[in-house]
């Protein structure tokens, strides 16, 4: 589905990512685990068009999606969550959903799809966004790119700041979203989570991928999570 | 009442205590509200650009002017009937909307407000140098007999007020309309979270040139129904002043509500003028006044409904 050959993504004149290259599969949860700066949000960021590729490709079902301007990745059907919820504020619930409907032109079974993922939403439709809890923000946030209506999903630290009962709603909308057939990237510091859900991890280091393992082995070895991030 | 209900009974009710007041006031009050509904009507226009898409012009008055001149050089110098050169005059404001947008949004932030500011001056000094049509700094007066839209004498008083009524009532429904729609929440979208805007999909400078042109154009049509109902133009009208009123008035009022640019102008109208008569240093007390609203409803008039009474409120 996404294959990512060996790119070189650099900040100025500093390299970050170097020949890194990884693969994501439908229906499968792909962890991107790494310390501060190993280049995880980089890599997404690469994906999503938002930094340029110096060398290497991204195709996406096919599509060679490297360096096309950031606004066209997702018309490809590929969802990006960044750190932080940032919602339109002054937009309602809906239209806040509706916005994500809009970009692909998404049939209304996609927003209601997404509502069902998140009940306490719907509750709230008509509500300013900007008067959301911290934990409704973030359902929101990932309603919102559910209604593109996506192939793919990103997820960058989506439960980072929130309390248990959120990260549990927020981490079984993932688990739904891998029975859905989509598939999922995700970047998590909480290795709970990763332990939960992980159907693959690659660890980062210092830009580049050093170790693939499958969730089962990390399960069965999680001596594997000290040895190369120190938790 | 649902939400819906709500503010199409509020907006169409503005609408009509506005028409009714033709019938309350006298002719010198009745001169003002048609004045201050033109006015309201550009401010409208500046709202589109900066109160929903977030982008500060400070050189809106080259598309109030645009309208100005596209309605009258046309009815002045080749006696193109009113309803032609309204028609040019959108005709335009748009395109030259269009060219200024695809210029200035080559930058962002101040570089934007300068660009802006610059195309203004350039606009205005135009309108002075080429005074064998537009009469430079005096301006001309439309001649009355002139002055007629599908066989109504705008100079008279009732005609006048309608008109400006329409125009008003036009552009205020349409606003409304716009940010309710795909598009409009695109552009909240946009001046909330560029980058979310973006990531969703939307292309961020199109949307702005969109928003550019919308704005022009219905400033671009004040200006040309100024021209029209008022019957005079000139440079005036060009100045950076004019670029600068229409952000007080959006301001006063709550950028990026619907009502707001109406209640800014109308305050702003009415507090100059009752300040004007107590005193000649009438600034100062309209000054006073707008540093206090600034101070105690920083987000205006209807952004301070808004927040405390009417959370629906567009």
């Amino acid at each position: 589905m996404l294959e990512v050959r060996s790119i070189n993504v650099a900040y100025g004149p500093v390299p970050v990512l170097r020949d890194l290259s990884l693969t994501a599969n439908q229906g499968e949860i792909l962890c991107l685990l790494g310390r501060n700066g190993a280049g995880k949000t980089t890599t997404m960021k690469a994906i999503m068009g938002l930094l340029p590729v110096t060398a290497g490709t991204v195709t996406f079902q096919g599509n060679t999606i490297s360096n096309v301007p950031a606004h066209i990745v997702p018309t490809h059907g590929i969802g990006y969550i960044p750190q932080g919820r940032k919602l339109f504020g002054e937009l309602t619930v809906a239209e806040n959903l509706a916005v994500g409907l809009q970009t692909r032109k998404s049939p209304q079974r996609v927003m209601d799809a997404a509502l069902d993922m998140f009940p306490a939403l719907k509750t709230r439709l008509n509500q300013r966004s900007e008067t959301l809890s911290g934990g409704e923000q973030t359902m929101l946030t990932v309603a919102r790119a559910l209604c593109v209506d996506p192939h793919l999903l990103l997820l960058d630290e989506p439960t980072e700041g929130l309390q248990p009962s959120m990260i549990k709603a927020i981490r079984d909308a993932i688990l739904q979203l891998r029975r859905d057939g989509k598939a999922i990237i995700l970047v998590e510091q909480r290795m709970d989570s990763v332990l939960a859900v992980a159907d693959r991890v690659a660890f980062i280091e210092q830009g580049q991928i050093v170790e693939t393992t499958d969730g089962d082995s990390l399960r069965a070895n999680p001596s594997l999570l000290r040895a190369r991030l120190g938790v | 009442m649902s939400v819906t209900a709500k503010t199409l009974s509020l907006h169409l009710g503005l609408i009509a205590v506005l028409f009714a007041l033709q019938f309350i006031l006298g002719p010198y009050q009745q001169g003002n509200i048609a004045r201050i509904m033109v006015l309201a009507t550009y401010a409208i226009g500046y709202n589109v650009l900066f109160g929903y898409t977030g982008l500060l012009s400070l050189g809106h008055a080259m598309f109030f002017c645009a309208g100005m001149y596209g309605l009258a050089i046309p009815m002045y110098h080749f006696s193109v009937p009113a309803e032609l050169a309204f028609l040019m005059a959108l005709a335009i404001g748009a395109g030259f909307s269009l060219l200024v947008g695809l210029l200035a949004l080559r930058t962002i932030g101040v570089a934007f407000m300068i660009v802006t500011l610059m195309f203004a001056q350039a606009v205005y000094l135009i309108i002075l140098y080429a005074a064998e049509w537009t009469r430079g700094d005096e301006g001309f007066v439309l001649v009355q007999s002139t002055r007629t839209l599908f066989g109504v004498d705008l100079t008279d008083d009732t005609a006048k007020y309608a008109a400006a009524l329409v125009l008003f009532a036009t552009a205020l429904l349409f606003t409304l309309w716009l940010v309710r729609a795909p598009t409009g929440r695109v552009l909240i979208a946009v001046r909330e979270n560029e980058d979310r805007a973006s990531l969703l999909g939307y292309d961020i400078h199109r949307h702005k040139l969109i928003a550019v042109v919308i704005s022009g154009t219905i400033s671009a049509a004040a200006g040309a129904g100024y021209a029209l109902l008022f019957g005079n133009t000139g440079s005036t009208f060009a100045t950076v002043q004019y670029s600068i009123l229409p952000l007080l008035w959006v301001l006063l009022g709550g950028a990026g509500t619907v009502l707001g640019p109406f209640l800014g102008t109308l305050f702003m109208y009415y507090l100059i003028d009752y300040a004007a008569d107590v005193t000649n240093a009438y600034m100062l007390i309209a000054g006073a006044a707008l540093v206090a609203l600034t101070l105690f409803a920083p987000t205006g008039i209807a952004g301070t409904v808004r927040k405390h009474l009417w959370r629906w409120l567009p």
